[in-house]
Formats: C-alpha cells, structure tokens, sequence
C-alpha cells in the first residue's frame, strides 16, 4: 500500500551535519517533496516535506529517522485509539491537556475527539491498555 | 417471604427468573417498594472491570520427551519469568512479572509494556507462547533444556488462579507534591491536579453485599468471560474498616481469591495492562450473582453510587510512608461527575475501573441465567465477616543482625 505523508522533522545540533535525508531515498525507496526547510550549520534544523512510498518501506524509514535522533511530528492528525483495545475505563481523561476525552454519561463509555488532540503523545504511555496509537 | 438458592435455581431451571443488574435493581426497588420487588425478583448480578495485580495463572504443560523437570529451574514465557517451584511441569505466571531485561524505572519513568499480564492474555487469546527453560536434570528426569512454543489448547490445564480480586471499595489517590507521580494508581499530576478512582461503586459485588451473607467460598461467578469460583476471602480481606449506616465500607475492606478455567475465558476480559512508572498488571472481568433470599439481601443491592463512600488519599508521601491520615471521603457519585473537592480545590478525576464494562460483565451473567446455563451455587463455607476479628496488620520488621 502506498502512503504519502506530511511530517515536521526536528534536527538537534549534532545531526545537522549528517546526511539523513538522502538515505530515506538510498536505504527505504522513498521520494520526499522538501515543502519548508531550516538547516544551518551549528543550530537546530527545521525541515517540512512530503514523505511517499511503500507503507511498510515508510514506517521502517520513520523508524529510521526516530532512531537518529530527529524528532518527527505529523501535519496531520496521528494519534488514533484502536477501539479493540480501549476498555473505557478513563485514565486518560485527566491526562490529556486539551480536553480531547470525554466521559460520555449515559453510556459511561470514553469519547475521543481527534480533532481536539494535538499530538501531545502524553496519554499513549498513560493509558493502561495501550489502546493510543501514534501514526506518523 | 425467605427464598433458597434451590428454589431459585428450580425458577432459572423452568425459565421463570427473574434477573436484573444492580444497577437496574436501584430503580425497580425505588418504583415497587422494596417489599415487592423482594418478593419479584430472584437474582441481581453484578460486575467489575479493574486493573487486579494479585492475578496469576497455573498451567500444566505436558511431559516432554525425555522428560525434564522444570521445578528448581529457570523458566520464561515470552521472556516472561514463570515461578517454577512446583513439580516437573507445573508453574505458574503473576501478572506482575517482567522480563529480566526490561529495564524497570532505570529510565524513569519506565514503560512497562509486556508482562505476566500480557502472557496471559495472549495466552488465552490462543496464541501461540514461546517457553524456554533450563533444568539441572536427574536421573528420572534427564533433560536440562526445553525450548518449545505452548499453546492453550494443548495444555492439561490452563487455570486462572487470583488471590486478591474484587476489592470491596478502594482509595481515591492524589499527589500534593508539586512533581507529577507514576503510581499503581495511574499517572498523579502535582499539587492535586488529578484524583484517580478504581472501583465499579454501585455495580460492584462486595459493595452489593457488604456483609458478605450471601458471596462465600464456593459462590459461582463470572470470571474472565468464563465460569469461576470464589475460592477464599483474597489476601488483606479486612472486614472490619468503618461502614456507613447501610453497612457500606467506607475504605478498602473484603476482597476475594477466585479461580476458574481459563480455557473458557476470552481476551476481552482478561487485558494486560501496563501502569507508566509503576509495572505490569491484568484488568479482570468479574461479575457476581447475589439471590435475594430476603429483603435485607435486596436491601444492600439498592445502594447508589451517592451512598458509598471512599477515602482520598496522597500517594506522593502518605501512602509510600504507610502513613494514616486521610485528606477526606467522597462519594462515587462526586467521582463520576468528574470533579471533587478536595482541601478546597476542584480536582478532576479518572477511573481505572471500566464502567462501561462492569456493565456488559452484569448483563452478561443476567443473560446466562436467564437463558438456564448458569445454576447458582450455595457457598460452602462463609467468607470471613466483621465479627471474625480477622484485621490487616503491616509488617512488623526485626532487622536481622549476623
């Protein structure tokens, strides 16, 4: 299946020099569209892009650039509950800084309002069952 | 008009019962009277769905060829260590355990995302769990390595074997510190920023018969999506702890030591659970059966969630302390608003316990009584009340000097 994603790439310092971005091409088939880009020598780097290919060679070029050390967010939205998982006990409630849970009373089950979420990732490690789910 | 569990049974045998959940009991004895609805309505069942860490399973795996004896040996599931203290192929698996590798809260705070818990889950979900394990060897049994792929279905037997469950009420737990805290309890944050629950409240078994007259060692239950047992009364079954006027405990008082097949039992009630800085553990689904035998029966399965009561307690440093000062008692009705007061401060709070759930788990066991594939049992032998003087002691710790 073929993906084609925004994402926001944080560079620290010390990778900044590295030629990462090339090797998504290289080493992970993927094409890349630069839409922003920040990267300076001896400071922090920005980069906007367009990320596309294989799923499989896109989550293991994720995966590769996590392991760098860049911090990688999405444009779009990408935290998801995986509803097998969730049991509605609410321990995310609380944890989420925007409000984006809500105890639904008549049901007393857990609403997740994506569109309130701003990928904060705080309730993927919080919520007992791990039904949060980061997609990049 | 006194009912017995036999004459209850006959009823659920002729499809004559009549069943309804504790929470549905609350409205019909407030619409009918408790008189009438006494005399109406047979059996109110019951339900919780928590984080319970006091959970392990047995399993039997068979004997290899040639045989080997893994009790004094070392053995993993999935990595998983298992206590092999028991004969050759005997062992059994705490919800709590972590691979040897995991590194805990070494990079704080730790994740904890497979465990005990999570075996058992895969476990009885069918899949396939790698075991391996090292033995010294004996004559008789001369094998000293095993590594194999177990599965459910081939175990002799596959047993769920929890000694603390079920807890009849439970602490309110808060942070005063000014740091967030990672506590069994959940994630706290500082300076009563959360108030973090765990008890299904009104739909609870202990809390729906509080004096334990008719839940005792033997009692048939729901457990795990399969039929199990009260064993015993759970480890720190502590009777004796203030109640209101109606009997309700108002602080963590009985709990139960169940047991069942876990070959019956379904991933969705058994779900392995991983609590950020703190470890592993196992959500269970319970659901107990209370026959209304008299009015008072029916009497303690009315309560509200406005009539039970729980302690709010710090754990940034008066639970760590085993200190036992309380900051105040709420109502589970306060806590299911999603707010409390506490020193003067709105704290918002979140459960641990699925409510949603412990429904489903209530209406599930109504349904197979209804449908006559579920008898009532008449308990064996009582669980401990307040009268058995039975209390919770700490430790009482004597340095050992050489």
């Amino acid at each position: 299946m073929a993906v084609s994603k925004r994402i926001v790439l944080h560079f620290p310092k010390r990778l900044v020099e590295r030629s990462i971005v090339s090797r998504l091409v290289k080493d992970y088939n993927l094409d890349f569209n630069i839409l922003k880009a920040s990267v300076t020598p001896d400071e922090e780097g920005l980069m906007v892009m367009e990320l596309s290919g294989k799923q499989t060679d896109y989550d293991r070029g994720i995966r590769y650039l996590a392991e760098t050390g860049v911090r990688i967010q999405s444009l779009s939205q990408d935290v998801t509950r995986n509803e097998e998982r969730c049991t509605h006990c609410g321990a995310c409630i609380t944890i989420c800084p925007t409000g984006a849970f809500e105890l639904d009373t008549a049901t007393r089950r857990i609403n997740f309002y994506g569109e309130k979420c701003l990928a904060c990732e705080l309730c993927i490690k919080a919520c007992p069952p791990r039904a949060m789910e980061l997609h990049f | 008009m006194a009912k017995t569990i036999e004459e209850i049974n006959q009823k659920i045998r002729e499809g004559d019962a009549v069943v309804v959940t504790a929470e549905e009991i609350i409205g019909i004895a407030k619409e009918k009277g408790v008189k009438k609805a006494a005399e109406e309505i047979d059996v109110v069942t019951t339900g919780t769905f928590g984080p319970m860490c006091s959970s392990g399973a047995y399993i039997n795996i068979g004997h290899s060829k040639p045989r080997i004896k893994l009790g004094g040996g070392k053995v993993y599931l999935n990595d998983v260590p298992a206590y092999a203290g028991f004969a050759a192929i005997d062992l059994y698996i705490g919800a709590n355990a972590l691979p040897d590798d995991d590194p805990r809260n070494k990079i704080y705070p730790g994740e904890f995302n497979y465990g005990g818990g999570h075996v058992i889950e895969e476990l009885v979900a069918g899949k396939d769990i790698r075991l391996v394990a090292t033995a010294y060897g004996t004559d008789c049994y001369p094998r000293k390595r095993l590594e194999t792929w177990i599965n459910i279905k081939d175990l002799n037997n596959a047993v769920l074997f929890d000694i603390r469950n079920a807890y009849q009420n439970y602490n309110v737990a808060v942070n005063l510190s000014d740091r967030t805290i990672y506590t069994y309890m959940g994630v706290l944050k500082p300076n009563l920023g959360s108030a973090n629950y765990c008890s299904a409240g009104q739909l609870s078994p202990l809390l729906n018969d509080p004096y334990y007259k008719t839940i005792g060692i033997g009692t048939k239950i729901f457990l795990g999506g399969g039929t199990g047992f009260v064993a015993w009364h759970g480890t720190q079954h502590n009777p004796d702890v203030p109640r209101t006027e109606k009997g309700v405990p108002r602080r963590g008082a009985g709990s139960l030591a169940v047991i069942g097949d876990l070959k019956q039992m379904k991933p969705r009630w058994l779900v392995g659970t991983s609590m950020l800085g703190y470890g592993c553990t196992i959500a269970v689904g319970i659901g107990v059966p209370i026959p209304i035998l008299s009015e008072e029966i029916l009497q303690y399965t009315v309560v509200r969630d406005d009539e039970i009561f729980a302690p709010v307690v710090d754990y940034s440093e008066i639970y760590p302390q085993l200190k036992p000062d309380i900051l105040g008692e709420v109502s589970y009705a306060q806590l299911k608003s999603g707010e409390i007061i506490v020193q003067g401060k709105k704290v918002p709070t979140a459960s641990l316990s699925s409510y949603s759930r412990a429904v489903e788990i209530a209406t599930i066991l109504k349904e197979w009584i209804l449908s006559g594939e579920f008898l009532l049992t008449e308990p064996v032998a009582p669980l401990p009340g307040v009268e058995s003087g039975i209390t919770v002691k700490p430790l009482k710790e004597r340095p050992i000097e050489e």
